[in-house]
């Protein structure tokens, strides 16, 4: 009835399904997020627009634009692979709060297709989110995006998707190992990562050993590279710089992050955490 | 110990020559604790339940029932012993026995802000039962338990706890496990919903090939319902047998002194000591 690829692909089905369902449940909830990350991303890109107020100088349309668009990209991305850490980071704690989760756990369901079946319904909610949020900023401020390539832009976005992915996995198990802190310290990961990836910012700017942390963050690569395909219209071939390097994370990531879940989950069951709710 | 022959490794199918023994539990052994704190949930237990009877195990709060229950549903290693489900180990072929088990927990353990059919239908899909068939059977259980039509679509939140708890009892059987766990099903609930569930549970055994394992801390759906009693306290199973068979081994003239005898205390006493169920 399960087996092969096509009953997995449908047991992962049964928890885009799920989630799909909760969203509409929850739809008041979804609607505050969505206005959140609106706002939240229609103020910094207002960042941008008022550079020459800030600064006090003379600064032309075409900087201003150019920073616009600088910051726009950067937010946008940011918001999108956040989503994908969060959700994912959360599959753990939030079927804990739901009381659900010996349920699953106890379902013949194999780890990775619950975390797969998890991460396209993430990615189905991360992009809806995303299309509204960049949609209701064209509203309100003029993006010129004249010299974009959206292809290349979208080759990184996926690149950062396996990446954040094998992140969000390792981070989900935390919650299995630490019952009473672990989701806080996914969170702080997900902050750190925040600083040092140059998602407002250039990373040249940080101090040195902040500036290291951020050569293995793959959002650093991912926001850059994105920058480049957007704001200057670089091509895939001269995106290979930023590429390999968001890419072998996110090859390395998955495995690793896989291995760790099911590592903990093991402890869990024999430490008896897993229903634990701190 | 059982006879029957080891299956194949990754074999998910349930044996072509079931065992006679739908559980078999030797020296199963759960603390929990540590930094010299330990404290023995589950002591040696061995067990033997019969393919196809209602196993009553009879214990206070904190004899250890659940605990055990957890081990069976692959939700807790056990640190010693052996446990097979129609013959398959619970720790090396845990993906074959999950296929094998369902439960029904103390706490219903649903998503409650979706409706009873959307939980189940999604608890099919975890199974294995399309959508469709799904629905189907739903609905036929639920009027069975006395659930109006109606009140399928609403939010399990709204719905009574007895009428949740019914609708645990239709998800496990939704799934036509061939060992059915129920971990103290019917606490909580009023007189009626609490003879409509049994009534059901004894209904359905006799119906289907479907042997149930029951924790109870009522002496008279113990009685009603088992066809054998276990009586687990302080975490090792003290007596074992039919309830007129303990009758006679204690000399006793119900089932309350047999308790009594064998455990050396009351069982509202013992309840009353221990505090909530482990």
């Amino acid at each position: 009835m399960t087996g092969g690829i096509g009953g997995q692909l449908g047991l992962a089905y049964a928890f885009v399904e799920r989630e799909i369902a909760l969203s509409k449940r929850y739809w008041a909830w979804e609607v505050v997020w969505v206005v959140y990350g609106i706002v939240t991303s229609l103020s910094v890109t207002y960042i941008g627009v008022a550079a020459p107020a800030i600064t006090g100088g003379t600064v032309d349309q075409a900087a201003v634009s150019r920073f616009v668009l600088y910051l726009l990209v950067g937010t946008i991305a940011w918001r999108f692979l956040g989503i994908i850490f969060d959700n994912i980071s959360e599959v753990i704690a939030w079927e804990r709060w739901e009381g659900t989760i010996e349920y699953t756990f106890m379902s013949p369901v194999p780890r990775l297709t619950h975390l797969l079946g998890m991460c396209a319904a993430t990615l189905v909610r991360a992009l809806v989110f995303s299309v509204v949020t960049l949609a209701a900023i064209a509203l309100f401020v003029p993006v010129d995006l004249s010299r974009a390539n959206a292809l290349s832009a979208l080759a990184l976005l996926a690149v950062g998707v396996l990446a954040f992915v094998g992140l969000g996995i390792a981070c989900a198990a935390f919650p299995l190992m630490w019952p009473e802190k672990g989701l806080q310290m996914s969170y702080i990961v997900q902050a750190v990562v925040l600083l040092v990836s140059g998602v407002y910012y250039p990373v040249d700017v940080l101090p040195g050993w902040l500036g290291a942390l951020s050569a293995l963050s793959p959002a650093t690569y991912v926001i850059r590279g994105m920058r480049s395909a957007l704001m200057d219209g670089a091509d895939l071939l001269s995106l290979w710089p930023e590429i390999w390097p968001a890419l072998s994370i996110g090859v390395l990531s998955i495995p690793l992050g896989l291995a760790l879940f099911v590592r903990v989950e093991r402890y869990a069951k024999r430490t008896g955490r897993l229903k634990r709710s701190g | 110990m059982t006879t029957e022959t080891a299956p194949r490794p990754g074999d998910t199918s349930p044996p072509a020559e079931a065992p006679r023994d739908a559980v078999v539990a030797v020296g199963v052994t759960k603390a929990f604790g540590g930094r010299g704190k330990t404290r023995r949930a589950v002591d040696r237990v061995t067990l033997h339940v019969r393919r196809g009877e209602i196993y009553g195990l009879l214990g206070a709060n904190g004899s250890g029932k659940s605990t055990l229950i957890r081990v069976l549903s692959t939700l807790l290693i056990p640190d010693a012993g052996e446990v097979r489900v129609f013959g398959r180990d619970v720790r090396s072929e845990e993906l074959a026995v999950k296929r094998l088990i369902n439960r029904v927990s103390v706490d219903a353990s649903f998503f409650k802000k979706l409706s009873a059919m959307e939980n189940l239908v999604y608890a099919g899909r975890l199974y294995g039962v399309a959508p469709g068939v799904a629905r189907e059977k739903a609905s036929r259980i639920l009027r069975r338990l006395g659930i109006a039509e109606e009140r399928v679509d609403e939010p399990l939140e709204k719905l009574s706890r007895g009428m949740q708890q019914k609708v645990a009892i239709a998800r496990a059987f939704l799934t036509a496990p061939m060992l059915l766990l129920l971990d103290e099903p019917t606490t909580g609930l009023d007189i009626r919903s609490k003879r409509e569930v049994q009534t059901f549970v004894r209904d359905l055994r006799d119906e289907h090939d479907a042997t149930i394992l029951l924790t109870t801390h009522d002496l008279d759906e113990a009685e009603r319902l088992a066809d054998r009693i276990g009586i687990l306290h302080e975490g090792r199973l003290v007596a074992e047998g039919t309830s007129a068979e303990l009758r006679a081994r204690y000399g006793a003239g119900a089932l309350e002194d047999v308790f009594m005898t064998a455990t050396g205390t009351r069982l509202d006493d013992a309840d009353m000591a221990e505090g909530p169920a482990t």
